[in-house]
């Protein structure tokens, strides 16, 4: 029970993963450029799909998915158009699927008419422009089938819609005893897909001296699978020990072609391999093998205890290689040439191991086409997307927790960016919209871009909500950039009418906290006009983290990169007391609220001075600034978080910790706890925007 | 050191007194001053030498930082200063006692570990009511062994981990006011 059980977690599993490519190919065949591969890999999913359910005995997923099936085929076979509204019908017949094998896994029950109405659709669809019966029940030994339209497609990706297999199957006497019965096989091999079976019976002896147990039949099987060759491999799964079993691959050449010549067995079988031989050939120049690339699946928590061990390993190895540069080199040369290696090593296992963990951008990607179109269809535009990069790889950590924000901002564009199509007409653009996403790798970090080619952010009315909202003062003088990263604001909608897609103003400053708290940034580029670019830098993983690292008296902290906006130290007269007791430091006309790290965390031996030390601005998630007091700056680097909680408790102003190239703990510092700490109430902040400063200068 | 033989003898003398018993625990001692002390060998994971630590801001003053234990953050108490005698100047013979408490991994900083002692339970007398100061949650019995008295530690009391919980949430609460 538990083998079954695991079969079927598997089954499911891959069903999944299945339907979600065919959603995906749906919306490829939606966008008009209808390749017959997507069709047909659209066909293998729904079969895969049916196959397993039969197995299982899941009668609802093998009802519903026989009919899809019927329907795909004889779209395949070029008998009914993929219009929009077959589409549209199947991207319905997608999700009644995946309800239904979710239903299966949970063991939940569905109504019992659940997807009847779509499955009569299909049916309606498959029968009103088709005048033909429905080919692929009973087409074993009928007329033979028109041929596939397209070659075999020779690109790797699987099987081509049509294989064929040779097949020379001999038990040896003893199979009979162990329960196999050929017939069985052949009845199986049927169900794949047409099938010529030619008994070879050389063997056979005459009556008196056959033994009823003993078999003495072989046969040479031409099987036409669609399935492709393990699945005529699975059918001999139990035997292989037991026969002497040649598969071969013939590729291009159609039972029908052979067929006529099964009169005659011998001729025929050694006319069949010659053929197969040379075909076989050509097929492998072109596709190595069906088995393209062999997966495993593994349980996530091994991945994760390999990664930690990783990285205790790359910890000590950089012990190792300090201690070793204070030996003297001549004496320890093969010491330390070792070291090396060491690190070579372990620095490329890091990230072998990291990569194991590292997924496409696809599985986010993908969810993206079907939102568009609903959203577009909901709010009356025409939005095309486009999406590049979808191979860009990033941590699962990453990929779990951009879904979100990424669908804020897609919707965002479709909403507010995009106009209108009569809109974009009357400006001399096509009525339809492009909305490009698209991720890269930039510099260690990923780059997600959300482009569309709308009328850009209307910088008036932004402005006149915000101060209406009373987010920005009246009379305030801000720059076009400050007032397009006014929209990252809390509480902040232009939209005029509240719609159900977005406008309810928890947009984009949700986008914002979320990606900030991975340690990532938004920026916003706008062109009036011409549309909106929104991009996301993000760190390739959460597991690691950019830092600084500070020093206050004898102790470290690690500083999240993300939080620092700039550092310096600034000249006595720009640091001024205020009555409560604080500082602040004067910075181009704002005030900057400053934080001593060493009060809040009561170090001894730290400089007191600002003037003496260095002024670290630190900005927090919800954009708020301080200027964080600490002795000096002693480099950047890239840390491993470790977790505080685990053994002890949360510190207040510490998010967490990480262990140094010499061994020890650092603290990282949590900017908005520090800024809690100093129990700072609002200063000089005007609004969250990020400006880039590098002149200084004092204004009072 | 005869911890065994003098363990016997007290097993036979108390037996009368504490009721039956024969259950053996082992405890590890270890030495801080003058004072001898025992954990329960089950919760020890190891025993180092005294490191660095990193100390952490605006802990209790027994609390002397965290330590990296193969990459486990690891927070290391001195339990002298825990028992109120001044903290410890630790060198490298002083000894870290790595323990497991419930689902926690921490450090004890002692002055020498001594030996493994083997004892029923009968052997474990009640520690006696005290004054002020000392906590009897600490100690979970005393034992005498040869001529010494080994104050067995419950390490769960000792410390309180979770104890200060005042802090948390006025980090979002003040974004959300932004």
């Amino acid at each position: 029970m538990d083998e079954m059980d695991r079969f079927k977690g598997t089954y499911f599993a891959e069903c999944f993963e299945l339907l979600g490519d065919m959603e995906v190919r749906l919306m490829a065949l939606d966008e008009g450029n209808a390749d017959p591969e997507d069709l047909n890999a659209i066909f293998r999913v729904v079969h895969s799909v049916k196959g397993g359910a039969g197995a299982f005995g899941f009668e609802r997923i093998g009802a519903f998915s026989h009919i899809l099936e019927g329907l795909l085929d004889a779209m395949r076979e070029g008998q009914i158009a993929p219009s929009r509204q077959a589409i549209d019908l199947l991207i319905k017949a997608t999700d009644v699927l995946t309800d239904l094998v979710r239903a299966a896994q949970s063991g939940e029950e569905l109504a019992a008419d659940y997807g009847a109405d779509t499955a009569a659709a299909l049916q309606v669809l498959a029968g009103a422009e088709q005048e033909k019966p429905p080919p692929p029940a009973t087409e074993q030994d009928a007329q033979p089938q028109s041929p596939a339209p397209s070659a075999p497609a020779g690109d790797g990706e699987g099987a081509a819609e049509h294989q064929f297999f040779h097949i020379r199957f001999a038990p040896f006497p003893g199979m009979l005893q162990k329960a196999n019965e050929p017939l069985l096989l052949m009845r199986e091999l049927k169900s794949l897909g047409k099938t010529v079976a030619v008994p070879d019976l050389s063997r056979l002896p005459l009556l008196d001296e056959l033994d009823a147990e003993e078999a003495y039949l072989s046969w040479n099987i031409d099987v036409d699978c669609p399935a492709g060759l393990d699945a005529v491999r699975e059918v001999f799964e139990f035997v292989e020990d037991d026969c002497d079993l040649k598969i071969d691959v013939v590729a291009g050449v159609s039972l029908e072609q052979r067929s006529p010549d099964t009169a005659s067995p011998d001729s025929r079988r050694t006319a069949a391999t010659e053929r197969a031989a040379p075909d076989k050939g050509a097929a492998r120049a072109g596709v190595p093998a069906p088995a393209v690339v062999s997966t495993i699946r593994v349980d996530l928590g091994r991945v994760d205890r390999l990664v930690n061990m990783v990285g205790e390993l790359v910890i000590t190895q950089t012990m190792l290689a300090q201690q070793a540069s204070r030996l003297p080199p001549d004496h320890y040369l093969a010491l330390t040439e070792g070291i090396e290696a060491l690190s070579q090593h372990s620095r490329e296992l890091q990230e072998s191991v990291m990569a194991i963990r590292a997924q496409p951008v696809k599985s986010v990607f993908a969810r993206m086409p079907r939102l568009v179109r609903e959203l577009s269809a909901q709010v009356g535009k025409e939005v095309r997307l486009v999406t590049a990069g979808e191979d860009t790889e990033v941590d699962k950590t990453v990929i779990e927790q951009i879904g979100d924000p990424l669908t804020h901002m897609i919707r965002n564009s479709v909403d507010h960016g995009i106009e209108p199509p009569d809109v974009r007409a009357s400006r001399g653009k096509s009525k339809q919209g492009t909305i490009r996403l698209s991720a890269e790798h930039r510099s260690g970090r990923i780059v997600i871009e959300v482009a569309d080619d709308g009328g850009g952010i209307d910088r008036e009315r932004v402005l006149a909500k915000a101060v209406d909202k009373g987010l920005v003062a009246a009379d305030a003088a801000l720059s076009d950039e400050e007032i397009d990263n006014l929209i990252f604001m809390p509480g902040f909608s232009t939209a005029e009418t509240v719609s159900s897609i977005s406008g309810r103003g928890v947009g984009m400053d949700v986008v914002k906290r979320n990606i900030q708290g991975m340690g990532g940034r938004v920026y916003v580029h706008s062109a009036p006009g011409h549309g909106t670019r929104l991009s996301l830098s993000l760190p390739l993983t959460l597991a690691v983290l950019d830092g600084m690292i500070v020093a206050v008296a004898q102790e470290n902290y690690v500083l999240p990169l993300t939080n620092i906006v700039e550092s310096l130290r600034p000249p006595a007269h720009q640091v001024h007391s205020v009555v409560d007791g604080g500082d602040v430091l004067a910075l181009r006309g704002d005030y900057v609220r400053l934080v001593y790290l060493h009060r809040l965390f009561g170090i001894e031996g730290a400089v007191t001075d600002p003037a003496q030390g260095l002024v670290v601005v630190v900005e927090t998630e919800a954009g708020d600034r301080v200027g964080l007091v600490v002795d000096e700056l002693l480099g950047q680097q890239q840390v491993v978080i470790k977790s505080l909680e685990t053994n002890y408790r949360p510190i207040q102003g510490v998010a967490g910790a990480t262990i140094l190239g010499d061994g020890k703990v650092a603290l990282i510092l949590d900017v908005a706890g520090l800024r809690a700490m100093a129990s700072f109430t609002t200063g000089a902040m005007k609004a969250g925007t990020d400006v880039p400063a590098e002149s200084q200068e004092c204004q009072r | 050191m005869s911890t065994t033989n003098g363990t016997s003898e007290q097993t036979e003398q108390d037996r009368d007194q504490v009721g039956h018993g024969d259950r053996t625990e082992q405890y590890i001692t270890f030495t801080i001053g003058d004072e001898e002390y025992g954990i329960d060998i089950m919760a020890v994971r190891e025993i180092k030498g005294w490191t660095e630590t990193s100390s952490l801001p605006n802990a209790p003053d027994y609390m002397r930082g965290v330590i990296n234990l193969r990459g486990l953050i690891v927070p290391i108490f001195d339990l002298r200063k825990r028992f109120g005698a001044g903290a410890t100047e630790a060198t490298d013979r002083h000894v870290i006692m790595v323990v497991a408490v419930e689902s926690r991994i921490i450090g004890i900083l002692v002055d020498a570990v001594s030996d493994i002692l083997t004892i029923t339970s009968d052997d474990i007398k009640p520690v006696p009511e005290m004054e002020q100061e000392f906590d009897n949650a600490l100690l979970s019995g005393l034992v005498t062994v040869d001529d010494r008295m080994v104050a067995l530690l419950r390490l769960e009391h000792l410390f309180d981990v979770d104890g200060i919980e005042e802090r948390s949430e006025t980090a979002p609460a003040a974004s959300e006011a932004a």
